[in-house]
């Protein structure tokens, strides 16, 4: 595969942020539902962004949970995106209720990358991160059976990860 | 109710039986192992990765515009669906205003593949169940959306269609016409499938009170579309964050009572009739003009990330893109809504015996394309 | 004592051992080789394994349905591997995938074929820079016809099975084995 040059990358612009009057009230109730942890809230084209450390996950997502303002009752999607000194461990949740969303995203480095379960909040996660494991080598501190899932029992590394090579097409 | 085989003073083993990658009936090469006691199942184990192509790695070394291919590929049944919600996700990361007659174009398509995909899933869910001829009438009328797909997009399944900016071309001449006989043709289509299972007393006694999921189990375990809505939640991506003009038109969404096989088997028929009603609308409401919004012939969007959810036939679709400027995307993910679902099997088959496991199965609806993608 | 008859029953009307049809029509016919006999039933009844993997699977669920119908070629998919005679691979070979396949081929007694279907199975079709991917399924299995197409329409594979036909019907004559 040919390796392109990132010349444009520098110069894209970067897309505008347009929250919702859901998004705006989610933003200014998790200022006040989550003012004694350590978050950072943003905003990411419509969706409302905590970046937090993986130390304080565990306890975020139990409020998001529990919490009756919140009310985050449906884990969309765990995923995993490789940013080359760090995996970035996002988690897209949903409200039915209060139909409101948001992404709790949490860095770990390349090395150790060990974040806790949430798999005791949201069983849906179970799958999702057991395929964050198997793709991307995140390690889910407590979670029940973190076997392979899609790939091949005896596979070599880590696929998703930006260093593994694409397959080179032969003629053979 | 169901009891153990038990008997004090005999020795028992748990047998563990293999319904392998290859079976017919398990909607294609999908893995599951049983522990039985008895007829009993007390484990089950789901395996999969036997289709895992790598998409979403792949999804990193094409541009835009080729992406919209391995969609099609992914949820193979639904594929205008798939297209749509990875072209609405890159569109709303660019902030791109699609011309209406190109949205009303996607939700007529959308909808009549919707039809298609419940018309497969009901002929195969007889097949599953034991009745031959399901298949053969669902079969039918996919032939006739499949004859109708071709004249506008040119395939039969991977169509290739629904690009980012709008549609590819405009609809041929004849669609008004071919489309008002399709609609009645459906309708009666519908009608006789319908009559020949819904109420049959052999598939009520196989289907009712099996594999059912209660509505915070469904949503704990992240279970959504016509499974979610056959538990009581009523819950749809169209209505509770609607895309497109979903919000200009009028229709209802089935919700069944107690989210068992029988009740996820009617939600999908009761949709198929939702869809024509909301082809009909489309149909009146649908104006002349142009097809494709101003868009470069290389599609470079905006840094930044966006999460775009649409209701594809087997429940939410997910994209998540994360841009990095350039004319690939940094990191694509899709979040199947059959690998969600899946995972609510383990809690259906509980109580279940060795010949519900087939069934419940079925009724989950699962597309293994999209499961491993 | 005579025995009345009725008409047609004098000789020469129908009543000599040489005025039987089998004798008027058959000789010519009944005397084939046998290989050539055997080629033409099997042909005429190629049982698939039904062996769908990915897209294509579809595309042959169609095939075997009412408007294209591949029962009137006397081919009717079947589950078990131990009773089929073709295995029709349709979709992509996943890596995973590649050792069940290889069984489930071995599980096949002869005579035996197996026809590709779709890109995905002849060489790895839109998948062909993908890590978990097998390009082709003649990696693994001898493959007798190949049928391109992403998925091949149903047209396509009952080309491909007419084609297969007539490989078994030549593979016959040629070397006098069905196999």
């Amino acid at each position: 595969m040919v390796q392109r040059p990132k010349k444009r990358e520098s110069a894209a612009p970067q897309a505008p942020v347009a929250l919702d009057d859901r998004g705006l009230a989610l933003s200014t109730l998790l200022g006040s539902a989550l003012d004694d942890v350590d978050v950072q809230i943003d905003a990411a084209v419509d969706e409302v962004v905590v970046v937090l450390s993986p130390d304080d996950l565990l306890a975020v997502c139990r409020i998001a949970r529990e919490s009756d303002d919140l009310d985050f009752n449906y884990l969309r999607c765990v995923s995993v995106v490789d940013y080359e000194e760090r995996l970035e461990v996002n988690y897209h949740l949903f409200s039915l209720a209060k139909r409101h969303k948001m992404v709790i995203k949490t860095s770990v480095s390349p090395e150790a990358p060990n974040v806790p379960t949430v798999t005791g909040v949201w069983r849906a996660a179970d799958w999702f991160e057991r395929e964050g494991h198997d793709l991307f080598g995140v390690v889910f501190i407590g979670h029940p059976d973190l076997a392979p899932l899609l790939l091949y029992e005896g596979f070599e590394g880590f696929p998703g990860r930006k260093s593994f090579p694409f397959h080179d097409y032969d003629e053979w | 109710m169901i009891e153990s085989t038990k008997e004090p003073g005999l020795d028992s083993l748990d047998l563990m039986i293999n319904m392998g990658p290859q079976h017919p009936s398990t909607h294609g090469v999908f893995r599951l192992v049983i522990g039985v006691d008895g007829e009993r199942i007390v484990r089950a184990e789901p395996h999969i990765g036997y289709l895992h192509r790598g998409s979403e790695k792949l999804c990193e070394a094409e541009d835009y515009a080729q992406i919209v291919t391995l969609f099609d590929r992914m949820d193979y049944i639904a594929n205008l669906n798939s297209e749509l919600g990875y072209a609405l996700a890159v569109e709303k990361l660019m902030a791109l205003e699609i011309p209406e007659r190109a949205e009303y174009i996607r939700v007529i398509l959308c909808e009549l593949n919707r039809i298609a995909s419940h018309m497969l899933f009901y002929g195969v869910y007889g097949l599953d169940v034991g009745a031959m001829t399901p298949v053969l009438y669902g079969f039918r009328e996919r032939e006739r959306i499949q004859a109708l797909f071709e004249s506008v997009t040119g395939a039969r399944m991977m169509h290739n269609y629904i690009r980012i900016g709008g549609v590819k071309e405009d609809l041929p001449d004849d669609f008004d016409a071919r489309m008002k006989a399709l609609v009645s043709q459906l309708e009666l289509g519908i009608e006789e499938c319908d009559r020949l299972l819904t109420d049959n007393e052999m598939f009520l006694a196989r289907t009712k009170g099996i594999g059912s999921i209660g509505p915070t189990d469904a949503i704990d375990f992240g279970v959504t579309g016509p499974s979610l809505r056959a538990s009581g939640v009523a819950e749809d991506v169209r209505i509770s964050e609607p895309y497109g003009l979903y919000d200009r038109f009028d229709f209802g969404i089935p919700v069944g009572t107690n989210g068992d096989c029988w009740d996820r088997y009617y939600v999908r028929v009761e949709e198929m009739r939702q869809s024509l009603v909301i082809i009909e609308q489309a149909m009146a409401q649908m104006e002349p003009g142009p097809i494709m919004a101003k868009v470069r012939r290389i599609t470079r969007p905006p840094k930044g990330e966006v999460y775009m959810r649409t209701e594809s036939p087997r429940g939410d679709l997910g994209v998540f893109i994360v841009s990095d400027g350039s004319d690939r995307p940094y990191r694509l993910k899709v979040r199947a809504p059959s690998f969600a679902n899946l995972q609510g099997l383990k809690h259906m088959l509980r109580d279940a015996y060795v010949a519900d496991a087939v069934v419940i199965l079925g009724s989950i609806d699962i597309v293994l394309g999209e499961v491993d993608r | 004592m005579e025995i009345e008859l009725g008409q047609g029953y004098g000789a020469h009307e129908g009543n000599e051992p040489g005025d039987s049809i089998f004798q008027k029509v058959l000789p010519n016919a009944v005397t084939a080789m046998s290989t050539d006999l055997f080629a033409a039933a099997r042909s005429s009844s190629l049982w698939t394994l039904s062996f769908g993997l990915a897209c294509c699977a579809i595309e042959m669920m169609s095939t075997h349905m009412s408007h294209h119908d591949l029962d009137r070629f006397g081919v009717v998919t079947w589950p078990s591997p131990r009773q089929a005679d073709v295995m029709i691979v349709a979709g992509t070979v996943v890596k995973k995938m590649a050792e069940p396949i290889k069984l489930l081929y071995e599980q096949m007694p002869d005579p035996k074929w197996v026809i590709a279907m779709g890109s995905c199975a002849t060489n790895g079709g839109p998948y062909y820079r993908s890590y978990s991917v097998v390009m082709g399924v003649d990696h693994l299995i001898p493959v007798d016809v190949y049928v391109p197409g992403c998925p091949p329409r149903p047209e396509a594979l009952m080309y491909g099975i007419m084609q297969l036909q007539e490989k078994v019907k030549k593979d016959a004559k040629q070397r006098g084995t069905t196999s």
